[in-house]
């Protein structure tokens, strides 16, 4: 850990150590604290991974074509949510829209196959009280979800805003958490998504 | 000239209110200081209480004080009490009102935040004791394990363990992280992380802990939510699911958690000895090492709770061994607190009583603890009252004694007022020879071999004399705690005018007036070293420049920003509070408080948080 050194100031604005904006610095720290939290669910995952006694198994009713399409769909949204994020530090407020309403769109995107997908697997007999893949399936899919859909209202919002306060320059740091958010819950879909359903497809070990 | 700005086109007025509103809409952090305190304060008797009961139902054997039921609820209800909400919250109180000062900081990095924690802590704490409304108390143990808490062995007694842990959880987590940035980003110009007071280097780890512990146990609450609410197989062994999960998830919390019980008392302490003994600290850095070691290696010691669970015998030896090391930076720290004393002069007044009596009883706790890290003694102890007198020496001989030592010393820069000395060393001497009286006998009735949580006890085992000695200690605490109540109360009012600077402290806090301002420090201060008032009243000693303190006079203190007073976070909390309420009735319902807290969430972020225009 290293400290950068204030000088003295006369001004009466609280200090700012080490010179990390603190609304940035606070959503880093609760990032590091939702891996905690999708990291103990994805435990959960892998040790029951093959201690459902009755069916359906992960292997009987994942579907990775289609499920490949939507994290491809979701990974797209993170670099939409860059492009935005730099149309508005640029002032390019046209653009910058654009690209956040994509993000919010792509998102939502992501979840009506999700909603497709519990819907489909309903359907199928898969249920969160089937077993324990689904309980484990379910929860943590699920809990990403919630993730996702809390981040589609956020870019929602923060696209109302730019069209009735506006979202100059120097206030693109709302933006940014939104961004860092954003990507954080992406990321964690790949873990997710290599876990759950690329682990799939291995033989059940013993 | 300040105070007519509001003429000036595009200026606000700050938002302030008075009286009961004002308490409720505070974002300073000195305030909700003291509300973490007086509710923790209270939960403290509750706790107490419950564990009075509890003692006087083993007075002897064959008693029928209350039923094995409620025996059952009151251990549950008294451990859940004390850890989260009397230890926890009087540790966030010492947070709140000490840390911004230690920085030289006007308030923590978000007031409105703080504020928020403290409020969805309140809720966190109505609901667990929800029970006692519909007689359906927790009564599974604080640490509820798999399968007990099935549907079929446990009633909605365990849904107020869930949903109270659940709130509690949201206010802990807003709470450390708002702790983190604080620490590292508010601290005064030249205030490097090895200049900060040693109790401000422990909350921050212990804000650490919490940001990685916490998760882990809300995930444990939910599959036990989910498993009790919808039936999901989480913990039910009929569909190939394993109680032992359970277990771990709790752990992974849990062992974390005790240290976040007891380094805020190591902290507290590590500022008062070398205070009182006029000596800085020896071996600061160690000191601040070994809180980091404890903290990295408190995560990787949760299974010394699953000793008898028949983990294989790699993971025992490998727990086993770590859980030995972490005595290595603890016995650091307590050797380093003895070299402060050594060759001090000391000064024998309340704080330091408490300092020292929690080094000696802690010390004994500690002991014990690493009996505990040997699996076939483990073995041995696992369920009887050596775990008990363990965790009690730790807890209240520790934790407790360390947080009577911060009231002590810090009550005057809280209140403005002295507490008295002669209460007060009553109220140690009673308490310090109560709770040997009541713990350590637990020691032998537990090598007897009783077993820990039964109601009630045949005679003849031999446990009959040392378990009536137990009960009488009890009230030796009980009337320390009446010295303290009355101390308190009457200090509070009518104790001696403090100053500044009563005890010639070391730290920034001591260099501001007594209670301080709403802003703290009229200029912000320059740190040069890590005592800087000690060095700056004592120029003859070392070559430090002298400390800039924040007491000057010719300070505009109108002009100083201030954050509004706002009511969406007390709001917010009530929305989270009812949400989790209303899921033990209907999950349809609690959309209603998942509504209020959304309301409560958009209002804050497009109200101003301080006046705007300045």
């Amino acid at each position: 850990m290293q400290d950068i050194e204030v000088e003295h100031q006369e001004s009466t604005d609280h200090a700012n150590t080490l010179g990390v904006d603190m609304r940035k610095f606070l959503m880093w720290v609760f990032l590091g604290s939702d891996c905690l939290f999708f990291g103990a669910f994805i435990a959960t995952y892998l040790l029951y991974r093959n201690s459902s006694i009755v069916g359906p198994y992960p292997h009987e009713i994942l579907d990775i074509p289609v499920t490949s399409a939507s994290t491809f769909i979701l990974l797209t949204s993170s670099l939409a949510m860059v492009l935005s994020l730099a149309a508005f530090q640029r002032g390019n407020t046209s653009a910058a829209r654009f690209w956040l309403f994509a993000t919010a769109f792509l998102g939502s995107t992501f979840l009506g196959f999700q909603v497709f997908e519990f819907y489909h697997f309903a359907h199928e007999g898969l249920t969160p009280k089937t077993n324990l893949f689904g309980a484990t399936f379910f929860t943590l899919t699920g809990f990403h979800g919630a993730h996702v859909a809390l981040g589609v209202i956020w870019l929602f919002s923060l696209l109302g805003v730019s069209y009735t306060r506006g979202i100059p320059p120097e206030k693109s740091m709302n933006v940014e958490l939104a961004g860092l958010y954003w990507h954080f819950v992406d990321i964690v879909w790949v873990v997710i998504f290599t876990v759950i359903y690329l682990l799939s497809s291995l033989p059940p070990s013993s | 000239m300040a105070t007519h700005s509001t003429a000036i086109k595009g200026v606000t007025e700050r938002a302030t209110y008075t009286g009961l509103m004002g308490w409720i809409t505070t974002v300073d952090h000195k305030r909700i200081g003291i509300l973490y305190g007086c509710t923790a304060m209270f939960f403290f008797l509750v706790g107490g209480l419950e564990a009075t009961v509890v003692r006087m139902q083993l007075y002897s054997p064959g008693m029928d004080l209350v039923s094995p039921g409620m025996y059952n609820s009151l251990f549950t209800m008294h451990a859940l009490t004390m850890i989260f909400l009397a230890i926890m919250p009087l540790g966030a109180a010492f947070f709140n009102f000490i840390i911004p000062l230690q920085i030289g900081a006007r308030d923590v990095a978000f007031p409105r935040l703080n504020a928020f924690s403290y409020w969805v802590f309140l809720f966190g704490a109505l609901i667990l004791n929800g029970g006692w409304l519909f007689n359906t108390l927790p009564n599974v143990g604080w640490f509820a394990y798999a399968p007990l808490t099935a549907t079929e062995y446990s009633g909605a007694g365990t849904d107020f363990f869930i949903c109270g842990l659940q709130v509690l959880g949201v206010s802990s987590l807003a709470a450390a992280c708002n702790f983190i940035v604080t620490i590292l980003n508010m601290r005064a110009p030249g205030m490097t992380l090895m200049r900060m007071p040693v109790f401000t280097w422990m909350t921050l780890i212990i804000s650490l802990l919490l940001v990685f512990a916490f998760p882990v146990l809300t995930v444990g609450l939910i599959e036990l939510m989910f498993m009790r609410f919808y039936e999901m197989p989480f913990f039910n062994s009929n569909q190939g699911g394993d109680p032992i999960l359970w277990q771990h998830l709790f752990w992974i919390f849990g062992h974390p958690e005790v240290y976040i019980l007891i380094l805020p008392a190591m902290g507290i302490i590590s500022d008062i000895i070398p205070t009182f003994a006029r000596k800085p600290l020896f071996g600061y850095g160690f000191v601040v090492g070994s809180g980091v070691a404890i903290a990295f290696l408190s995560f990787a010691v949760w299974a010394h709770h699953m000793f008898t669970t028949g983990l294989s015998a790699l993971a025992v030896s490998v727990f086993s061994g770590a859980t030995m090391l972490i005595a290595i930076p603890t016995g650091v720290k307590v050797l380093n607190w003895m070299a402060t004393l050594w060759g001090g002069s000391l000064d024998l007044r309340t704080p330091m009583l408490w300092s020292i009596g929690f080094i000696a009883t802690f010390v004994v706790g500690g002991l014990s603890g690493v009996m505990h890290a040997s699996p076939p003694v483990d073995t041995q102890q696992q369920d009887t009252y050596f775990i008990v007198a363990h965790i009690h020496y730790v807890l209240f001989g520790g934790s407790i004694m360390g947080i009577f030592a911060g009231i002590y010393y810090w009550f005057p820069k809280v209140t403005g007022r002295m507490m008295n000395e002669t209460l007060g060393k009553w109220h140690f001497w009673l308490s310090f020879i109560g709770m040997n009286v009541t713990f350590g006998p637990m020691h032998i009735v537990g090598i007897l071999g009783m077993p820990r949580r039964i109601y009630t006890y045949p005679s003849g085992m031999g446990w009959d004399f040392l378990n009536q000695i137990e009960t009488i200690g009890v009230f030796i605490i009980i009337a320390g705690m009446l010295f303290f109540l009355q101390n308190a109360f009457r200090s509070w009012k009518n104790g001696e005018i403090a100053g500044d600077d009563p005890w010639d402290g070391r730290t920034l806090e001591w260099t501001i007036p007594s209670p301080p301002p709403e802003y703290n420090f009229a200029t912000i201060p320059v740190v040069h070293s890590r005592e800087p008032l000690w060095d700056s009243k004592h120029p003859e000693l070392g070559d430090h420049l002298p400390s800039v303190t924040g007491a000057s006079d010719d300070v505009d203190t109108e002009s100083i920003h201030m954050p509004n007073a706002s009511y969406w976070p007390a709001i917010t909390a009530i929305g989270v509070g009812l949400g989790a309420a209303l899921l033990m009735v209907n999950p349809i319902l609690s959309i209603s408080g998942v509504i209020i807290s959304i309301v409560g969430v958009y209002a804050w972020s497009f109200e101003p948080a301080a006046p705007e225009g300045h």
